[in-house]
């Protein structure tokens, strides 16, 4: 089990001024890295960051008269279109469904791989190393940024500063402007938008995301990840002994000192992993809630151990259960060679199938399960039956009780079907719909047009003399032209008391 | 006050606040996040000034936005939208628009509005009539006729309206004020009841028929069927405004009531009107 490690300090008073309730921002200078972690990280961001400027520029047939783009949420018509799949607003329960994956996905990502999501895909750490990059491009690595903040303003220092925030700028534009074209056709806005032609409430949102990403990225970067973002406040639910989380080695680096020095551990105390980390921790203190588990950390390590040719991995993805038994393992050894290998030979494969794994996998399979089946077994016509209410029943100057009803025939493909309505209900009901032209055998024939729906109106009348219940059961049928029941919708025939 | 304390476990410091023994740890807020709150109050400044933030009459901003004004804007250009629908509304027949679908749609829909602000609250939500005199609208049974050119006239000028000269007009005598005698409204009512096979004293019903020829065939014909052209409802159907009882019968035979409906030419636009007309229609008892 965990074993909490309190570094215990003895209570000092002192008689200094009160400390600040406001913390000073501490800038980070986050030092370029290679390795395999860093190589991971700039696939993933080269895969998200491509996925979301192309995608809206993807086109799909989907013949005369409909949006020919792949992925598209039209506000105005509300549909909702990803390639062959069109969804209307009732059946936004598809939304809910993929949020729900979503966020329990996270949940198993979180428990089995620790904060994978923050580190690697999360679009703040996604555009954060990007605009890193830029930064890197332009004023050099971490230690020109150092001396170049702390020079003088000059011409050189203007310039190169204008420069990262002007890129900076042009990629919060791209980024803002894609996120405009997954609400509107893209070759169109796009035009719209260089000729000044589209609406204001396109140049909002456009201005929106370019300032959010701009700040986000280029500003705010890991003050989000501490003091904005809720997940890393609960991911500690999600998190486990048996989950992997970027960890310092202790048992192998400590006691830290000189590489030459004798009898200390592994850890040089290069400050390379602190140098790199885009949050500006040290990996060394333990787990961090500042912590996005990134790797990059493990990287610079794995490049420092190399030279000293030592074993790579005194920072590596690790679970607490192997920590204790490295630990436990490696106590009797002096540092050096031996301790490290008598810790890493303790290891076990990490227990991925665990209860809350487990648990999440079912979630997960039975949503998904769910939504799959449901998108199977979705009608393209359905008919809504809604009884006019006011009043309840007309009686007739022949005695006769009728009812009305509003049917409403939604159509979502683009075609036109006329279906033959038949009422099943107790016998000598009649049912009229106004507007309705007849078919062959005297049943209303009613459609709805292309991709909408159509509203009609139908009017059940009992002749005199039928004697029935206050309430009785009927169901209206539309048959196709073959005779063959395309959806049915049950609704009440209401009549006085008997 | 100056006393900075550091906490043993966690090397924090404290901020030196203690209640019951616990001690606050100093998690300094970043000062970023500080600006922002100033930034805010900045804005809400801006804002009072800009906008009515004041909750006291005529207190409008500078820029002499009020959401009235807003909606306004709204309802102008709604309006300017609908206005060549409305023109073609204004000029058409309520027939020749019930021939047409776009007109027939769009009349529908206005009829509903119009006529849930300015009819419903006398002939129901749904046109289904209430209690008292007031007509249902959705069944078959017409007191001054059911077609579009008669609705059309009954609501461009009402009933019994006195303001406008074109209303129709039928007022049903007392009977009791020295017409008839007691018996005599009661031998009527039967005979009236017997018309649709309800009475139980064929005696009086026998007698009634008599009196009924001489005072009520006028207007409400020999066979009781009514006359739209006077307003004089059938009595052979199962359609009863004031009560299809016997007592509800003596007592309007006696002193009858007559419902007053209010002209609505002047008050709504031909459009509105012909819209009504065209959504009345479609209730269900139109012919």
């Amino acid at each position: 089990m965990l074993e909490i490690k309190a570094k215990v300090q003895p209570a000092v008073a002192t008689t200094a001024a009160a400390p600040s309730l406001y913390a000073e921002h501490r800038k980070v200078y986050p030092k370029a890295v290679q390795g395999t972690v860093r190589r991971v990280k700039w696939l993933i961001l080269a895969l998200c960051l491509g996925l979301y400027y192309v995608v809206p520029w993807l086109r799909f047939d989907r013949g005369p008269g409909a949006p020919d783009q792949a992925v598209l949420v039209d506000m105005h018509n509300a549909r909702l279109y990803f390639f062959w799949i069109e969804i209307w607003p009732q059946e936004v329960y598809y939304l809910t469904g993929l949020l729900i994956l979503g966020a329990i996905g996270l949940f198993m990502a979180t428990s089995l791989f620790g904060r994978v999501w923050c580190g690697f895909t999360c679009p703040q750490t996604v555009w954060t190393d990007l605009f890193m990059q830029v930064e890197r491009w332009v004023q050099g690595d971490r230690n020109a940024r150092i001396k170049l903040d702390a020079q003088p303003w000059g011409f050189g220092k203007l310039v190169k500063k204008a420069i990262t925030h002007a890129l900076w700028l042009l990629i919060a534009a791209a980024t803002g402007g894609a996120w405009i074209m997954y609400f509107a056709d893209a070759p169109t806005i796009t035009r719209q938008m260089l000729e000044g032609t589209a609406g204001n409430q396109v140049y909002f949102f456009f201005a929106l995301f370019t300032a959010t990403t701009y700040v986000l990225a280029g500003w705010a970067r890991e003050q989000v990840c501490t003091y904005m973002c809720p997940w890393p406040r609960f991911q500690a639910a999600m998190l486990d002994e048996n989950s992997l989380v970027v960890t310092y080695r202790e048992w192998r680096g400590e006691p830290r000192g000189k590489a030459r020095a004798q009898g200390i551990g592994d850890c040089v105390d290069c400050a390379a992993c602190v140098n790199v980390c885009p949050t500006g921790i040290d990996i060394r203190d333990g787990i961090q809630m500042e912590c996005i588990g990134c790797g990059l950390c493990i990287d610079a390590c794995d490049d420092i151990m190399q030279r000293l040719d030592r074993p790579r991995g005194l920072v590596g993805f690790e679970t607490w259960t192997n920590l204790a038994a490295s630990t436990a393992a490696a106590a009797p050894c002096a540092p050096g060679p031996e301790r490290q290998r008598a810790g890493m030979a303790a290891r076990r494969v990490p227990r991925f199938i665990r209860a809350r794994t487990l648990v999440y996998l079912a979630v997960l399979t039975t949503v998904a399960g769910v939504m799959l089946g449901s998108y199977l077994m979705r009608t393209t016509l359905t008919l809504a039956v809604i009884r006019e209410r006011a009043p309840l029943f007309v009686r007739l100057s022949d005695g006769a009780v009728r009812n009305a009803y509003v049917l409403k025939l939604a159509n979502k493909l683009r075609d036109e079907t006329q279906y033959a309505l038949v009422l099943e209900g107790p016998r000598g009901l009649t049912i009229t719909v106004q507007d309705a032209p007849l078919d062959a055998q005297g049943h209303p024939l009613i459609g709805s047009r292309a991709d909408g729906i159509t509203q009609w109106r139908a009017l059940i009348t009992a002749p005199p003399g039928l004697h029935l219940p206050e309430s009785v059961g009927v169901h209206f049928r539309l048959l196709n032209a073959e005779g063959h029941e395309a959806t049915s919708t049950g609704s009440v025939f209401l009549g006085p008391k008997p | 006050m100056a006393q900075v304390e550091k906490d043993s476990l966690t090397g924090t410091d404290t901020t030196g606040h203690e209640w019951d023994g616990l001690k606050e740890l100093n998690t300094p807020l970043p000062k970023w996040w500080l600006y922002v709150f100033f930034a805010c109050i900045a804005f809400s400044a801006v804002w009072v000034v800009l906008y009515p933030a004041i909750p006291l009459q005529g207190a409008t901003g500078t820029t002499g936005w009020t959401a009235r004004g807003a909606i306004g804007g709204i309802v102008e250009a709604e309006r300017a939208r609908q206005e060549p629908m409305l023109a073609r509304l204004r000029s058409a027949t309520p027939a020749a628009i019930a021939a047409n679908p776009e007109l027939r749609a769009f009349a529908l829909a206005g009829g509903r509005g119009a006529f849930a602000i300015n009819c419903a609250g006398c002939h129901g939500a749904g046109g289904q009539g209430a209690q008292g005199g007031f007509p249902s609208l959705a069944d078959d049974e017409w007191i001054w006729g059911g077609s579009m050119e008669a609705i059309q006239a009954t609501i461009q000028h009402g009933i019994r309206n006195a303001e406008d000269d074109a209303a129709r007009t039928s007022m049903m005598p007392r009977f009791a004020d020295g017409v008839l005698t007691p018996v005599q409204i009661n031998d009527v009512a039967e005979h009236v009841l017997s018309l649709a096979n309800r009475s139980t004293d064929a005696a009086a019903a026998g007698r009634g028929a008599t009196v009924f020829a001489e005072n009520c065939a006028a207007c409400h014909g020999e066979q009781g069927r009514g006359n739209r052209d006077l307003g004089a409802p059938n009595l052979t159907d199962q359609i009863w405004l004031y009560g299809s009882d016997k007592a509800s019968l003596v007592r309007n035979i006696g002193y009858p009531r007559a419902g007053v409906m209010p002209a609505w030419a002047g008050r709504l636009d031909p459009a509105t009107v012909n819209m009504l007309t065209v959504y009345v229609h479609a209730l269900g008892g139109g012919e």
